[in-house]
């Protein structure tokens, strides 16, 4: 962003939804795996809003919507109820979606954000629409989607600039992957994102802007950012002329990386909320909740500290092998079986610099490779420097390519003294050798 | 005696002992309806062929010794019961071309215990009213003379039934839709427990009030349906899974001893209950005691705000139920739609406003926590309640329909039944100037074998069941 020198706060909220990976949809038995399937096989008269045909909620659903509220320290309420938001589209085939409102499933949360504080408002669970296709001549409704389980999370509007509300956003697309309840994939529109964006010219008062902007249409992480600085830039421009941005819903224009009008909010909507009445309340017990609690596994922020004490590894080490949980448990794993053989901290580093593939490669080969690669055997200066000194004398072309700037040529001639030489020995030593020799 | 005047009961029994065919007596159903049809407008879709096939292929099965509990007995559906491959209206032309893909699940086990379905009733559009003249196809007529309204909105079935075009029909219940047009045709109208039977498949009107029940000639033939009908569906989340008890068995028991509680709100005369009613309904209240039942005076306080209760929650619902049909995927467009349900949903669209919702909606659903409290209250000094169903014998075809207030108000005596879930049965109590009336019991949650229990030994004292719409 340009420097502005008017006094100002930047002021973001978000409303995130996430897909989850449950087998069937919301409120009824069709599978929810729509993905690439062929228009409308995926119905059935409930998520089509056939006459008559009535929800019923999907408990495995519900707490993992529960258990997404939990690991984001969300107080979980024992009673709560679903509510029906009224609202006209073609993709909405009840004429309503079944949400939350007054009182949803998990209420006043947080998460740490660069050591900063972000409240959670509340996480609710909902149902997804179906999609429109606009053709040529008409436009077309694919229900396959329609009533897949949708869960909401909405933060307070604590952030203050789009660097922490691009972490926040991976941080919770890690979260649910690693409770196992959604894959969170943006490309396939399983994570949807909505900031709302405001700034106050007077940075001192609690108070929040008169108007908010929110911008929809961002399909990645990298977006966010950049469509979050456009949009701050432009407001600013505008209160800077002494005027109010207009309070609306924009769209983020990837190919120009400009936000865009789409619609004008001139109120609130008015969605005539009201409890839906054909499902019963959810009461929890607290042995219900506690039991939902003790299923969530060691999240992210925790398995990092602890592998930093654990191990000794470096808070960046540490990040990048929690990244997902798949690959921590394999360097667990890895350790485990290494027993004496080579240290957390050196298979950390074998794992992190060489990118194993840890879907080919079992934690325990891995260790096998690592302790061999140790094993580096002694050879005599004297008799490296002849070998080297005899391999680029047989391979003129080493010299010729290297000259031409072809740092390839290195790997080939280490290859070559390796092979001479039918030890195992340190590769940097030849490699350095070599180099010396070569100038 | 023809087929058709038979109950339920004596059919299957006839039937067991071969003294007649399911052909013959479905046969017997479909002539009257050809025959009386026309002027009764009972039934909007008349399934004839498919009818008598069925009624063959249980012939076929009773020959074989099958026992199923309504093995070749006719049966009519209201028409906003969803019927796999057989068009269904609720009676509005949005719906005149729609043909449901599947079975309500009351359709599929009233199928799957050998029910025929001869076809599909009349209503009130969308359900909404009280007279059944509401109809886009018509008003439907009381047989017992048809210049007068059947009452609604279960009207062609409460009529197919009393005329003897089936031997039981279903309906719907949301503020006295059985139980009214039960009274005005002679008949026995059930009203179950709010969640007893599965709402699945029948075209919603106002979800958190809507019961589903049926028509018989007797109270045992009614307890016959509910013992198919009842019980907990895995595609509605609102029925319990309260075990489903045999209504049989409890059926014959006296009814000594019962104490039978008489609202003074329903017979004071502030909610227009004419002498004429009150006078059949003290008769019936003497027979009650002559049985042995103890007739207690009881105050249900907040009685007089349940029309306005039910007509805040009802409309709310509606006008949310009745979005899907916006004629993008089946259906006429919205301009089709008449002018009772256009009223409901401006009315529930309103109430329902950012505004509005806090002074009407949550305030109605305070009232009707009161009200459900009234009723709990009367129950721990009482085991039933008995009442009038309607203030008035059946009116003249027209005379209220350009007054919807003066309609509202004929479910002044039924819809608080609805707001508090409870069930109702009404039973025939005889005859206001040769014109039926009948009498109504309310009952705990789930005491549907005790309203069965009075209503059984009311009606076999009286035997009002007996006496037919028209000579045949």
């Amino acid at each position: 962003m340009k420097k502005k020198l008017m006094k100002h706060k930047v002021v973001i909220g978000l409303e995130v939804h996430i897909e989850l990976k449950t087998k069937s949809k919301m409120f009824c038995n069709c599978s929810t795996q729509y993905f690439g399937e062929k228009p409308n096989t995926h119905t059935c008269p409930v998520c089509l809003g056939l006459p008559g045909a009535l929800p019923v909620p999907n408990q495995l659903a519900i707490e993992w919507c529960v258990m997404i509220g939990q690991a984001l320290n969300c107080q979980i309420p024992p009673f709560s109820k679903f509510d029906r938001k009224n609202y006209f589209y073609p993709d909405l085939p009840k004429g309503y979606q079944i949400s939350q409102y007054v009182q949803p499933f998990c209420v006043k949360g947080f998460i740490d954000i660069n050591g900063k504080k972000v409240g959670i408002t509340r996480v609710h669970m909902e149902e997804d629409t179906g999609k429109l296709m606009h053709e040529t001549s008409a436009s077309l409704i694919d229900f396959n989607r329609s009533g897949v389980p949708l869960v909401e999370i909405v933060t307070e509007p604590d952030f203050d600039n789009s660097k922490d509300v691009k972490m926040y956003l991976q941080k919770l697309q890690q979260l649910v992957r690693y409770l196992g309840v959604a894959d969170a994939d943006m490309e396939k529109g399983q994570m949807r994102l909505e900031p709302n964006i405001s700034i106050s010219l007077n940075p001192s008062s609690n108070e929040l802007p008169k108007y908010k902007v929110e911008v929809k249409n961002i399909n990645s992480f990298g977006f966010v950012e950049k469509a979050i600085n456009y949009e701050l830039e432009r407001q600013l421009e505008i209160l800077e002329k002494g005027e109010t941005p207009v309070q609306e819903t924009r769209g983020w224009n990837e190919s120009k990386a400009i936000t865009v009008s789409q619609r004008v909010k001139e109120e609130a909507n008015d969605y005539r909320y009201f409890p839906e009445p054909d499902i019963p309340p959810i009461r929890w017990t607290e042995k219900k909740i506690e039991e939902l609690k003790t299923q969530i596994p060691e999240l992210p922020d925790k398995k990092s500290t602890r592998f930093q004490r654990q191990y000794q590894l470096s808070s960046y080490d540490a990040e990048i092998l929690i990244k997902n949980l798949s690959l921590a448990d394999y360097f667990e794993e890895a350790v485990k079986a290494a027993k004496e053989n080579a240290t957390a901290k050196h298979i950390a580093n074998y794992i992190i610099n060489t990118k194993v593939d840890t879907d080919k490669i079992l934690p325990a080969e891995l260790v096998e490779k690592i302790t061999q690669a140790n094993r580096v055997e002694t050879v005599s200066a004297d008799e490296l420097k002849t070998v080297v000194k005899k391999v680029i004398k047989d391979n003129p072309k080493i010299v010729q390519d290297y000259k031409k700037g072809n740092e390839n040529v290195i790997q080939f001639a280490i290859g070559q003294v390796m092979y001479i030489i039918k030890k195992k020995i340190d590769a940097n030593i030849v490699r350095k050798l070599i180099l010396e020799e070569l100038k | 005696m023809r087929l058709n005047d038979l109950t339920i009961k004596q059919a299957k029994q006839g039937l067991r002992n071969k003294e007649f065919s399911s052909e013959e007596l479905v046969k017997t159903c479909l002539d009257v309806i050809e025959k009386r049809n026309k002027s009764l407008n009972a039934f909007i879709t008349v399934c004839k062929d498919e009818a008598l096939d069925k009624a063959r292929k249980a012939d076929d099965l009773l020959k074989n010794g099958q026992d199923l509990p309504l093995l070749g007995i006719p049966i009519a559906a209201k028409d906003i019961f969803s019927t796999k491959g057989i068009r269904t209206t609720a009676a509005s032309k949005v719906l005149d071309n729609y043909i449901p893909q599947y079975d309500a699940t009351v359709i599929r086990k009233l199928k799957d215990t050998g029910a025929i379905i001869v076809g599909k009733t009349n209503l009130d559009a969308w359900a909404h009213g009280s007279s059944g003249e509401n109809s886009d196809f018509g008003p439907t007529k009381n047989p017992w003379n048809e210049e007068y309204v059947p009452g609604g909105s279960s009207s062609g079935s409460a009529v197919s039934v009393a005329s003897g075009m089936a031997l039981g029909a279903t309906g719907t219940d949301t503020g006295g839709s059985i139980r009214l047009p039960a009274s005005f045709t002679n008949t026995v109208g059930l009203k179950p427990t709010y969640g007893r039977v599965s709402r699945y498949g029948i075209i919603a009107m106002a979800s958190s009030l809507d019961s589903i029940g049926h028509f018989t000639k007797t109270v045992e033939d009614s307890a016959l349906i509910l013992g198919v009908t009842a019980g907990k569906d895995e595609f509605d989340a609102t029925t319990p899974s309260e075990t489903v008890p045999d209504y049989q068995t409890s059926l014959t028991k006296r009814i000594k001893g019962l104490r039978i509680g008489v609202p003074k709100e329903y017979v004071s005369g502030q909610e227009g209950v004419t002498a004429e009613v009150k006078a059949n309904f003290n008769e019936s209240l003497k027979t009650l005691e002559k049985l042995g039942a103890e007739i207690i005076d009881i105050s249900l306080p907040n009685t007089e705000y349940g029309i306005a209760c039910y007509y805040i929650i009802q409309p709310a619902e509606v006008s949310s139920n009745l979005a899907r049909f916006d004629g993008i995927r089946y259906g006429n467009e919205r301009e089709s739609f008449g002018d009772e349900a256009k009223r409901r949903i401006m009315l529930g669209t309103f109430t329902l406003s950012v505004g509005y919702y806090d002074a009407y909606y949550k305030k109605a659903m305070k009232v009707r926590t009161l009200i459900i409290n009234d009723f709990e209250k009367a129950f721990e000094k009482i085991d039933a309640i008995a009442s009038p169903v309607s203030p008035t014998k059946p009116w003249k075809i027209g005379d209220k329909t350009n007054d919807p207030l003066k309609m509202y108000l004929s479910d002044i005596l039924t819809v608080n039944c609805n707001l508090a879930g409870i069930p109702g049965l009404t039973v025939p109590s005889g005859f206001i100037d040769k014109l039926p009336t009948g009498i109504q019991f309310l009952g705990p949650k789930f005491s549907e074998d005790l309203l069965f229990r009075i209503g059984h030994a009311f009606e076999q004292e009286t035997k009002f069941y007996e006496k037919k719409a028209y000579e045949t």
